[in-house]
Formats: C-alpha cells, sequence, structure tokens
C-alpha cells in the first residue's frame, strides 16, 4: 500500500492543512501538515506567540479545528462525535504548561486521577501512585494540597498524573520549564524511557538544550502559525524500520 | 463506551465543598417545608370534605311549623309513620318536646316563654335518592311540613373545601416547580464554580455521566438534607396545630385532621423533593456539558 493511506496507516496522528481560529480573529494556526509516527519522539519548538499551545491542544482534544483533517489513532477526531472522545483522551497523557491541579486535591488525589476516571481499582491505584509519586521525588509530600508545593513540585505532579496511565502519546507544554536542571535530566530520562517502551512524545520548548540531549528527536518547528518543514520529512517521514 | 466510576471516598473529594453548603440545603428545607404545609391541608381538606360528605349526604330535617300544637302534633306522627313506610329510610328520630326545649334554653331560658315551636323529625336515608320519594309522602300527610336536606344545606361549605383542597395541591405544583427551579440553578452555579476541574476530568478522558453523577450526588444529599429539616420543621407546627385544633372543640374544625395515611404521604415529599431535584441537576447538567467539548 502506497500514499496517504499507507502514511495514514504507519501514523499515529495526521494532520493535513489544519487552521485553527479563535473567534472571528486571524488564524492562529495556517495549513498545518504533519504526520507523527507512533513511539517516536518529537520536540515542538518556536517562539512565544508561535502557536505551539494551540497545536498541543488540537493534539490533546482540547480543541476541535477551523479546518482541515486531523486523524488520531486512525480516527477522524474533527467529525467525531463528542460522546466518543474521551476514550482517546485516555490514551493520550497531558502536562499542561500551568499544570491544571485540581486545588483542593492532595498530590496523591490529583496523581490519581486519570486512573479513577479510567475505574481502576483503589488498591492498584495506591500501588502505582505512591510508586510514581515517589519516583518524581514527593514521597513526603503525596498529602500535600498544590497551593503548599513550590512551582516545581506543581511540575512534577502535573508530569506524574500525564503518565500515570501509561499513554499512547504523551503531549508535554512546557514541561521542565520550572524544574532544576537535574530534575529536567530526570523527567527527560522518564520521557525517554516511556518513549523505548513504545509511547508517543511530543514535547514543546524553547528550551534548546532540552533538545539537544535527545539527538534521536524529530524536530517540528512553528514560525507564526506556519508549521516549518523544509524537508518534507515531518510530511513523508522515513519509514521506520521494524 | 462509559466505564464505571464508583463513588469512593477520593472521587467523592472531587468536588470541594461539604454538604449543606451554599444556599440550596436550606432553600430546599424552607420549599419542602412549605410543601408539606400545603400538602397537609389539602390532605386534610380532603378527608374532611370526605367525613362531611359521609355524614351529610342522607341527613334529613323535617320542621313542622304550625301554630297549634294539636295539629303540629298529629302532622309529625303522621310524617313520621309516612317516613317509616319508605323504602331507602334508614332511621326516623322524632324529637322530644323536652330535648327541643333543651336545646333553646340557652336562648328563651327556662320553659321557652310559652312560645310555640315547630315539632323536630331527624331523619337518616340509607339511599339519598328516596329523598323525592319522602318529600312526596310528607307533604300529603303533612302540609306544614319543611324539609331541610343537610346536603342541600352545606353544599357551599362542602364547594369551599373543595376549592381549598384544589388551590393546597396547585400550590404543592408550584412549590415543586420553584424547588426544580432552584436545583437547576443551584446545578449551573456549581458547574461554574468548578469549571476548571471539570476541564480538567473531561481532558483526563471522564465522561460527562462521570462528571454529572459527582454533581447529581452532590446535589441529591444536598436535597436530602434540606428536605429532612423542611419535613421535620413542618411535621412539629402541624402536631402544634393539630393541638389547637383539639382545643377549639368544634365539631367541624375537629374534623380537619391527618389520617395515618395522610402523614405517610407527607413523609414521601422529601423523598420526592430529593427525586425532582436530582432529576432536575441530570438534566440540567447534561445539557451544560453537552456544550463544552
Amino acid at each position: 500500500m502506497k500514499g496517504p493511506k499507507a502514511r495514514a496507516l504507519a501514523s499515529i496522528v495526521q494532520f493535513e492543512n489544519v487552521g485553527l481560529r479563535y473567534g472571528m480573529g486571524a488564524e492562529t494556526l495556517s495549513d498545518i501538515s504533519f504526520t507523527l509516527a507512533p513511539g517516536a519522539f518529537y520536540f515542538l519548538t518556536g517562539a512565544s506567540g508561535a502557536g505551539k499551545t494551540s497545536l498541543l491542544k488540537l493534539l490533546y482534544l482540547a480543541q476541535r479545528p477551523s479546518r482541515g483533517l486531523i486523524r488520531l489513532f486512525n480516527e477522524d477526531v474533527v467529525t467525531m462525535p463528542r460522546e466518543r472522545l474521551p476514550v482517546l483522551r485516555r490514551r493520550i497523557g497531558v502536562v499542561f504548561q500551568d499544570f491544571r491541579l485540581v486545588p483542593h486535591l492532595s498530590a496523591f488525589d490529583n496523581v490519581a486521577l486519570p486512573l479513577r476516571v479510567a475505574g481502576v481499582d483503589e488498591g492498584e491505584i495506591a500501588d502505582r501512585v505512591g510508586e510514581m509519586i515517589a519516583w518524581v521525588g514527593l514521597g513526603g509530600r503525596a498529602s500535600a494540597r498544590p497551593a503548599t508545593l513550590s512551582g516545581g513540585e506543581q511540575q512534577r505532579v502535573a508530569i506524574a498524573r500525564a503518565v500515570i496511565g501509561q499513554p499512547e502519546m504523551l503531549v508535554a507544554d512546557e514541561p521542565t520549564g520550572n524544574v532544576d536542571p537535574d530534575m529536567a535530566a530526570r523527567l527527560l530520562h522518564l520521557f525517554d524511557a516511556l518513549n523505548k517502551f513504545g509511547t508517543t512524545i511530543v514535547v514543546a520548548t524553547h528550551d534548546m538544550h532540552l533538545v539537544s540531549r535527545v539527538p534521536s528527536a524529530a524536530i517540528m518547528r512553528l514560525e507564526r502559525g506556519r508549521l516549518e518543514d523544509p524537508t518534507g520529512a515531518l510530511r513523508y517521514p522515513p519509514r521506520v524500520p521494524a | 463506551m462509559n466505564l464505571p466510576f464508583a463513588f469512593t471516598a477520593a472521587d467523592r473529594r472531587l468536588l470541594p465543598e461539604g454538604r449543606a453548603a451554599g444556599p440550596m440545603p436550606w432553600v430546599i428545607a424552607i420549599m419542602v417545608f412549605l410543601t408539606v404545609l400545603a400538602a397537609a391541608a389539602g390532605l386534610a381538606l380532603a378527608g374532611s370534605a370526605r367525613a362531611l360528605g359521609d355524614q351529610i349526604a342522607g341527613r334529613v330535617t323535617i320542621q313542622i311549623v304550625e301554630a297549634d300544637r294539636v295539629a303540629r302534633n298529629a302532622q309529625a306522627e303522621a310524617a313520621v309513620r309516612a317516613a317509616r313506610a319508605l323504602p331507602g329510610v334508614a332511621t326516623v328520630h322524632r324529637i322530644g318536646d323536652d330535648e327541643i326545649a333543651r336545646l333553646l334554653e340557652p336562648w328563651l331560658g327556662p320553659g321557652g316563654l310559652e312560645l310555640p315551636v315547630p315539632a323536630l323529625v331527624d331523619i337518616d336515608l340509607g339511599d339519598p335518592a328516596a329523598l323525592p320519594r319522602l318529600k312526596a309522602a310528607v307533604a300529603a300527610v303533612a302540609p306544614a311540613a319543611r324539609i331541610d336536606a343537610h346536603a342541600q344545606a352545606l353544599a357551599p361549605l362542602r364547594d369551599l373545601v373543595g376549592s381549598l383542597r384544589w388551590l393546597a395541591g396547585l400550590l404543592v405544583l408550584l412549590m415543586a416547580i420553584a424547588t426544580a427551579a432552584c436545583v437547576v440553578l443551584a446545578a449551573r452555579a456549581a458547574l461554574n464554580t468548578h469549571r476548571e476541574t471539570i476541564d480538567v476530568l473531561h481532558l483526563l478522558g471522564a465522561t460527562d455521566i462521570q462528571i454529572a453523577r459527582l454533581f447529581q450526588r452532590r446535589i441529591a444529599l444536598d436535597a436530602l438534607f434540606g428536605g429532612g429539616l423542611g419535613f421535620a420543621a413542618g411535621a412539629l407546627v402541624l402536631i402544634l396545630l393539630a393541638g389547637r385544633i383539639g382545643a377549639v372543640g368544634s365539631e367541624l374544625v375537629g374534623s380537619v385532621r391527618l389520617e395515618p395515611a395522610g402523614w405517610l404521604a407527607l413523609a414521601a415529599v422529601p423523598m420526592a423533593g430529593a427525586l425532582l431535584a436530582t432529576a432536575a441537576a441530570r438534566l440540567t447538567l447534561e445539557r451544560a456539558l453537552r456544550r463544552i467539548l
């Protein structure tokens, strides 16, 4: 099989001529076309205001595009009835730029949220969340509420929440913005480990030092709402050998 | 596909405020209190109307208005005989002169000033349809007879009681509508208050039903709490009122009372309120959540 259909089958995400406009304003994203291969690692870079967060919103289904085609996990999410979106969302882990922790829940309960939404048994939740909280270095602060955590600690809770459900795709918006270099290295190591287990990783960042630490990652660069893909590698990625 | 979302203690913590938070439980308590009073009035008046109907449906009084004592007695006896001879007449009782004098004593004093008073005959009709036959038979033997059917005399009172009963039913209906409207507003306010949490839950893959259930459960608990409080206050007022009504000593006023079945119906008001609140909350929440991606 060749052509767009073959590419769609080999991809976890496919964008075709996607545009996004908020209200009646100018397009925030224009003519975005790319495909993401399953199990690959991507950095999304660009200056502030280039549209990175908007692109990620389309990826984690917080927004529908104004035009174009988006396929996630081989499903057309533009025309998909909203009742079917939750099932797809459970396959995506998200680290929000502003963390979006539930303020009245403890760090433990925040991390446990995706598992509770998915109906996982409380015993299993206790084991998995305890382990994850310890891994991100917050073992002693599991019962702390977000307001009492530092920015870096909140970010680690947000990351733990995003990965606890072992998502097929992890989308992270500036995940290392508030953590020290050592923690940033550990988080990148976590993303890398998840990636090795087959999770597709998309990290939006303007930290080029971070980008340089994952040499195998593909780089997507947004410039004023348009995706730079001069070689066409994003739109027509080379076939990954099995 | 809707995955299970059991209400563990952890799930319940997703919404921060505890029960009886905000004005909704208290508003529902007031609504249920007023509904209990209106429903009690309706039920008691219905019982009273029924009792009144049973008591007076076949009751007839014949007055022989004749100044001449001999003729009055003769016509009274003839009327008694004619009534007893009719089918459908259960009892016939001529009220004796002594009894009439005793009844009139508060107004006329001892001895009744020797005034001629009508002879009275009390009749209970086993079959109210026998009234026309009774009238014809008595008129034939006692030209001075006046026949008063109590059902006709008390018809305006019975109509008034019926109207009040309908009014009470209307009040109950209006209270139910107001309660539902209150719940709708509370559900919308809760959604606005917790919009951030809802957005996060949505993005983590929670379905509308999962989110709606969280709010619905809390609103149902608030409604049960408010309903229980309103019912308790209403029941207390009714018990105190029953004591006052008993103290009046009037047969008519005393007939306005709640039977055990009425109390059971009132006890169902808070439960019905909680069910109504839950249904209203569910509909409101699902409609509001559908507007969010």
